[in-house]
Formats: C-alpha cells, sequence, structure tokens
C-alpha cells in the first residue's frame, strides 16, 4: 500500500515515457535536420529569387481561397454530421466515411479523380468545356480546388466536434422564444462553434498551403499560375538542393507560426 | 481531435500493420547481415536496387525480368523517377546498387559525390510531339506549341527531358506556350493519354510504350538533339557483384535486344 501511494499520480511508467519519447523524436528530428542543414549564409538572396516571391503569393492566394470556401462548405456539412448522429446507422456511417475519404486518401489520388470528374474528358468538365468553353485543369481555380477537397475534412470535423460538445440548451431556448431555424444557427449556434470554426480553418489553411499531390496532378505546375510553394521546393530538388531547402524552411515557419497563434483552447481535446 | 472520428478498429488495424512491418524490416536485415562480404552464388539470394530514369520504364521492367531469369537466385528491385531527383536520393544515402540517368548531369553530380566511378552510355533517345489518339487539335508540327489557345504540356526544364525540349524549341525557332511544366516524363504523357492537353514533347520512347492512347507526329530535326543515357554500379552497392552483372547485361548484347525494341538508340 505504502509503495502505491509513494507514486505520483501524473507520472508516466517508464516504457511509456521512452516510446512518448521515441514518438516525439520520430516527428522532430526531421524538421531539426532541415532547419540545421538549410543554407542559411544564402537565405536572403534565394527567398528573394522572383520564382521563390511567385510561389509564396501563390501559395498564400490560394490557400486564403481555398479556405473561404471550405468555410462556407464546410460549417453546414459539419452542422449535418452533427445532426446525423439520429439517423439510421448506415446513412450516417457512409456520411461519415465520404467526409473522412479525403483525410484518408492519398492525395494523388485525389488528383486522379478530380481530374476524371472535372478534366476536358471528365464527368462535369466535358460538359463545362462544351456548352461554357471552360477547361479547369492548369488554372488557378484548379489548384484552390484541389486544396478545398484535401482541407475540408480538417474543417468540418473541428467544427463537428465543437457542435458536438456545445450546449444545446441555448438553441432550445432560442427557439422557444420564437427564433427562426436560420436565427438560431446564426445568432446562437454559430458564436457558440466560433472558437472551433476559427481553429478548424487554421488547420484547413496550414494544410492548403501544404497541398502537393493532388493540385501537381489535377492542376498541373507552371509558375505563378500553378506552381505553389511545395512544387516549386519539389522541382527544385532536382537541380538546385539549396533553394529547395530554401522554400521547405518557408512553408515550415508559416505553419509553425499559424499553429503557435492557435491557442490551445481553440482545439477541443488538445488541451494540455 | 483524431480519437472522435477515427474508429478504434482503425487504429488496431494500423497497429497491426506496423508490427508486421516492423518485423519484416528485422527479417530483412538478418537476411542481408548473413550474405554480405560474400560473393553471390545461385544458393544465395540476393536483391539489388536499381535507381533509373521514368522514361525507362518499360524497358528496364522487361530487362529486370530477362535477368531475373538468367539469375534465378537474384532479385531486380526497380525505382523510378525524375533523374534529379533519384540522383539527389542516392547523394543522400539512399541504399542503392545501380543507377541509369535519362542524362549526363545527374549522373555526373553522383560522380562527383564519390558514389560512381566509369559511368557508361548505353542508350540514346530522340524527342517527338505526342498528341491525344485522334489529334483532335490537328497538331502538325512544333509551331503548334506556340500556340496559346492549345493546351500544352512540357517537362520541366529541372528535368532532362524538359532541358533537351528547350534545347530542341531553342534550335527551331519556337517560343511555346506551355500550360503545365511537369515533373517527369511519364507525367506529361499521362496527361496527354488522359485527353488534358492537345499536344506535349515526350521522348519517342514514351510515344512508343503508351499504346494506342496517344499518336506520335515525328519533328523534323528531332534528332539533332539526343539524349543519352549513363548508367553504373554505384561504389556502395551492398552487391557489388551482382550489380556490375546487370550493368553488364544492358549495356551488352541481350540489353541491346530489348532496348532497341523499345525505341531507344544505340550509343
Amino acid at each position: 500500500m505504502a509503495r502505491t501511494t509513494a507514486h505520483a499520480p501524473g507520472r508516466l511508467a517508464w516504457p511509456v515515457a521512452v516510446l512518448a519519447i521515441a514518438g516525439l523524436a520520430v516527428l522532430v528530428l526531421p524538421i531539426i535536420a532541415l532547419i540545421v542543414r538549410a543554407p542559411w549564409a544564402d537565405l536572403p538572396e534565394l527567398l528573394v529569387r522572383e520564382s521563390v516571391i511567385a510561389a509564396l503569393v501563390l501559395s498564400f492566394g490560394t490557400a486564403i481561397m481555398a479556405t473561404a470556401v471550405c468555410l462556407v462548405l464546410g460549417v453546414p456539412l459539419a452542422a449535418l454530421l452533427a445532426r446525423a448522429t439520429g439517423w439510421p446507422t448506415l446513412p450516417r456511417r457512409l456520411l461519415r466515411a465520404a467526409v473522412t475519404v479525403p483525410l484518408v486518401l492519398p492525395p494523388v489520388v485525389g488528383g486522379i479523380a478530380l481530374l476524371l470528374l472535372l478534366g476536358r474528358r471528365g464527368l462535369v468538365g466535358s460538359a463545362l468545356e462544351q456548352w461554357f468553353g471552360l477547361t479547369i485543369p492548369f488554372t488557378t481555380g484548379a489548384v484552390v480546388i484541389a486544396q478545398v477537397f484535401v482541407s475540408l475534412p480538417f474543417l468540418v470535423f473541428a467544427v463537428e466536434g465543437a457542435l458536438r460538445s456545445a450546449d444545446r440548451r441555448t438553441e432550445l431556448a432560442a427557439a422557444t422564444l420564437g427564433a427562426s431555424r436560420w436565427q438560431v444557427f446564426r445568432h446562437v449556434t454559430l458564436p457558440l462553434v466560433a472558437p472551433g470554426v476559427a481553429a478548424g480553418a487554421v488547420l484547413c489553411f496550414t494544410r492548403a498551403l501544404g497541398e502537393f499531390g493532388a493540385t501537381i496532378t489535377f492542376a498541373g505546375s507552371l509558375p505563378g499560375v500553378t506552381r505553389t510553394l511545395p512544387i516549386a521546393s519539389y522541382l527544385a530538388m532536382q537541380t538546385d538542393p539549396a533553394e529547395a531547402v530554401a522554400l521547405a524552411l518557408l512553408l515550415l515557419a508559416v505553419s509553425i507560426g499559424v499553429l503557435l497563434g492557435l491557442r490551445d483552447r481553440w482545439l477541443p481535446g488538445v488541451r494540455g | 481531435m483524431m480519437n472522435t472520428w477515427m474508429p478504434r478498429r482503425i487504429a488496431t488495424t494500423l497497429a497491426v500493420l506496423l508490427a508486421a512491418a516492423l518485423g519484416g524490416c528485422a527479417s530483412n536485415a538478418g537476411g542481408s547481415g548473413a550474405t554480405s562480404g560474400t560473393v553471390t552464388s545461385e544458393a544465395d539470394p540476393a536483391t539489388i536496387t536499381v535507381f533509373a530514369a521514368a522514361s525507362l520504364t518499360e524497358a528496364f521492367d522487361e530487362l529486370a525480368a530477362q535477368f531475373e531469369v538468367e539469375h534465378p537466385s537474384v532479385e531486380v528491385v526497380l525505382d523510378f523517377g525524375g533523374s534529379g531527383t533519384l540522383a539527389q536520393q542516392i547523394a543522400e544515402g539512399a541504399p542503392v546498387d545501380v543507377f541509369a540517368s535519362a542524362a549526363e548531369p545527374p549522373m555526373q553530380s553522383v560522380v562527383d559525390a564519390g558514389l560512381a566511378v566509369d559511368p557508361a552510355v548505353f542508350a540514346t533517345n530522340t524527342l517527338e510531339l505526342v498528341v491525344p489518339a485522334g489529334n483532335p487539335a490537328a497538331v502538325t508540327g512544333l509551331d503548334d506549341l506556340a500556340n496559346s489557345s492549345l493546351r500544352v504540356a512540357l517537362c520541366d526544364v529541372s528535368v532532362p527531358c524538359g532541358a533537351a525540349s528547350e534545347q530542341l524549341l531553342r534550335q527551331q525557332g519556337v517560343t511555346a506556350a506551355p500550360d503545365t511544366l511537369e515533373s517527369d516524363v511519364k507525367a506529361v504523357l499521362t496527361k496527354v493519354s488522359l485527353g488534358e492537353v492537345d499536344a506535349a514533347l515526350v521522348y519517342r520512347t514514351d510515344v512508343r510504350s503508351a499504346g494506342g492512347s496517344v499518336e506520335g507526329i515525328e519533328v523534323p530535326d528531332a534528332a539533332s538533339v539526343v539524349s543519352r543515357y549513363p548508367i553504373a554500379a554505384l561504389t556502395d552497392a551492398a552487391e557489388p557483384a551482382t550489380a556490375a552483372a546487370f550493368v553488364a547485361f544492358v549495356a551488352g548484347a541481350e540489353g541491346r535486344t530489348v532496348l532497341d525494341r523499345f525505341g531507344f538508340g544505340a550509343p
């Protein structure tokens, strides 16, 4: 008895602690290597290159647009998902799986799927070209679509988590007081889950910023039009590793900056 | 947040897969430890890893299969990609026995890093215009690549097919208006076979191996820009004898027969 009470309650068993540190090392060591081996001396010159600036501007612009689209479509989808708990099992699981698929799908596969849908010979793309003379692949719009496809689930799940843990009684009270469904959603539900929406938007933005596979497959790679930072970094690796590392560092800095700016309490379940 | 949507069953499955993968690593390590330092014999299974340029995909699949028939104890593992990326991975210590590049600069970077000696040119290639089957945009020649109303794909200049394309276009005085600059020649070919672009420049061997989904259009003077493919066994090869045998096989008469069939020129 005396021995069991001697344990500090929050202390981990040593095998758990060792594996936890190993796990952390797996995540952190590559980033440290990137920082250590970065061409710091040449960095000022590398980062003002025209190709780097073009990729940076394009990446920021498309990721912001993708986040906006995700907000408009993702918050209602999260509301639907949160409401689906009352549904029969099969449609509920299908809905959840449909939202999860882009998270577990290799992005390249997502790019191929987008091409088969929106490409010139795609299910929808062929009609768009025929009727409106509109082709989507190889445009900046295609970059945004690819980013939305891979980052939307991040926003949906963050908002859904917030919706589930939100206190529903306030909504009920508002409804009882005569508010319409839209008024309840707009003036009660949304403010209630605002932290979740903000967290989701940030995750969505960083995921969109890092998008590579679906973009290069669906949108291609043309400087200033579709060549985002990750693609520029990948191509630079072929001939100019220093520029590739500089670009990677830039992406890393933006992502870490955004995540550090994200306050703990915005992420339900992540609170330390 | 992850736990709220990720079913526990998936997590369990992943854990089992990971354990299996780790177990596999351990037994592999034991296997190569037992064979290292000995000359490969028929009874002694050996695996060699070959990094080859994307444009060599079909030819090397065939060459590796033939080599394995002749050396039943050998397994050839192939990895294809942009030559520059492969060279970079080799320089960073990828465990590779043989490197076959689509151009001399990537190979030279490996030689300069002290990881290969005396590469030999074993094949040559030239560029060809490629269009989707049926040639929907009625492309006739290199000049069409300058037409901004057509969808055009080229290799990025950082990869060998892109460098060759740039050289050919400059020689012919054509200022191309590409819609995308792809990271390797197979990515260009895919966009053509899907019909997403109207025209592109690829190696003539790629046109040949792509089958019926694309059509090639010969470019006059394409022969003025010749891509030369060097191959070398790497100095750090885990299986140096087998690696050297594979290089000799590719550069030899049997290799030539296969390479001819896929449209590669002799050095």
